[in-house]
């Protein structure tokens, strides 16, 4: 994983976390890492990757049982609500973005369904 | 309380100040960061944490013991200088330093030296200076000590035994120990690192999170490092 220098690492790591398990790259109920082995394998500190977990723990994303390890959470509405979340900031940002630029809803909407378009027909 | 305290340390070489009243406070289950162009006073500080060189003023506490042949013991140096016998091969180097410290953890450097392929029957003249550097890093991080302080781990290193030095750092992270690394290949080791120290000829010119830095300023450290020294 490259990093940004620049942004938090941690709040890096969280976000490939949760796009990993938005993705379905990272399943419901899987095992982590042990924070050392997972700083080892991105090869950040440790108390960063700790940090990453504990965040996402209080988010309950992930849950630790005691002894065994942590794991990605087993509930679906808890990760249909992670997408919705995801999904809303993308979407904030980009009216936000689109109205800085002088964009009105309509031309927003047009914009989105020739965009989605062009990129149907490449696929 | 175990940590290393550094308090009002100041060293002059004659006339020359290296160190001019530093002070500073390290904390167990950290990796710090020691940057500052060449001249700035990382080799001095180390020295004399390592009881190699005599304050000409101030103290320094490691676990709460004053400096002494005692210290010692609690602290691992890695000096920039190339101190290995030539003549040896690996695996005697290993069992000199077996025979000459008591902490000194056989199995798990012949583990790491396993995983990054350094041969145990070469000689350390053959070696190529990547594998110095690494055979160097490995050993010192192969004591079970307190306070482990790289100078320069990085340097004259390529890219790739960089990264394989970086790992075994990483790999010897404990919660109770603490590793200083003194760089000026900031961008290379900033990942690892949880506090930066700023020297500037020898003086304390910036302490902080390097992770706070990059929350409240959007900035790496390579960044404000450049902004310190400038771009040399």
């Amino acid at each position: 994983m490259e990093f940004n220098n620049n942004i938090p690492i941690y709040l890096q790591v969280i976000d490939k976390i949760k796009q990993d398990i938005v993705s379905g790259k990272l399943k419901p109920g899987d095992k982590m890492p042990s924070s050392r082995e997972y700083s080892y394998e991105l090869g950040i500190n440790f108390n960063t990757v700790a940090r990453v977990y504990k965040e996402l723990e209080n988010e309950q994303i992930l849950f630790t049982k005691r002894g065994l390890g942590t794991f990605i959470t087993e509930s679906r509405e808890q990760i249909e609500d992670l997408r919705y979340r995801m999904a809303k900031n993308l979407i904030v940002s980009f009216i936000e973005g689109m109205k800085q630029l002088g964009y009105s809803k309509k031309d927003m909407i047009k914009f989105i369904e020739i965009e989605n378009n062009n990129i149907e027909r490449i696929e | 309380m175990s940590g290393l305290i550094i308090n009002e340390l100041t060293k002059k070489y004659y006339n020359k100040i290296a160190l001019r009243n530093v002070s500073l406070n390290f904390e167990q289950g950290k990796i710090y960061g020691l940057l500052g162009p060449n001249g700035s006073g990382k080799t001095t500080l180390m020295k004399v944490v390592a009881g190699l060189h005599k304050q000409t003023s101030g103290h320094v506490l490691i676990n709460d013991q004053v400096l002494s042949y005692k210290t010692k013991s609690y602290v691992s140096y890695m000096s920039t200088e190339n101190y290995l016998y030539s003549s040896f091969k690996v695996v005697d180097i290993l069992k000199f330093y077996k025979d000459m410290y008591k902490d000194f953890r056989y199995d798990y450097a012949l583990n790491l030296l396993n995983d990054i392929n350094v041969k145990l029957d070469y000689k350390v003249s053959n070696l190529s200076s990547g594998e110095t550097a690494k055979l160097k890093t490995v050993i010192a991080l192969s004591r079970d000590t307190d306070i482990y302080l790289l100078d320069e781990p990085l340097n004259g290193v390529d890219v790739l035994a960089r990264d394989t030095i970086m790992d075994i750092i990483a790999k010897s992270y404990g919660e109770n120990k603490i590793i200083i690394i003194s760089t000026h290949l900031v961008s290379e080791i900033e990942k690892v690192l949880d506090t930066v120290v700023f020297l500037k000829e020898g003086a304390v010119e910036l302490f902080f999170d390097a992770e706070e830095l990059r929350q409240e300023r959007q900035m790496s450290v390579e960044g404000i490092y450049k902004e310190v020294f400038g771009n040399d």
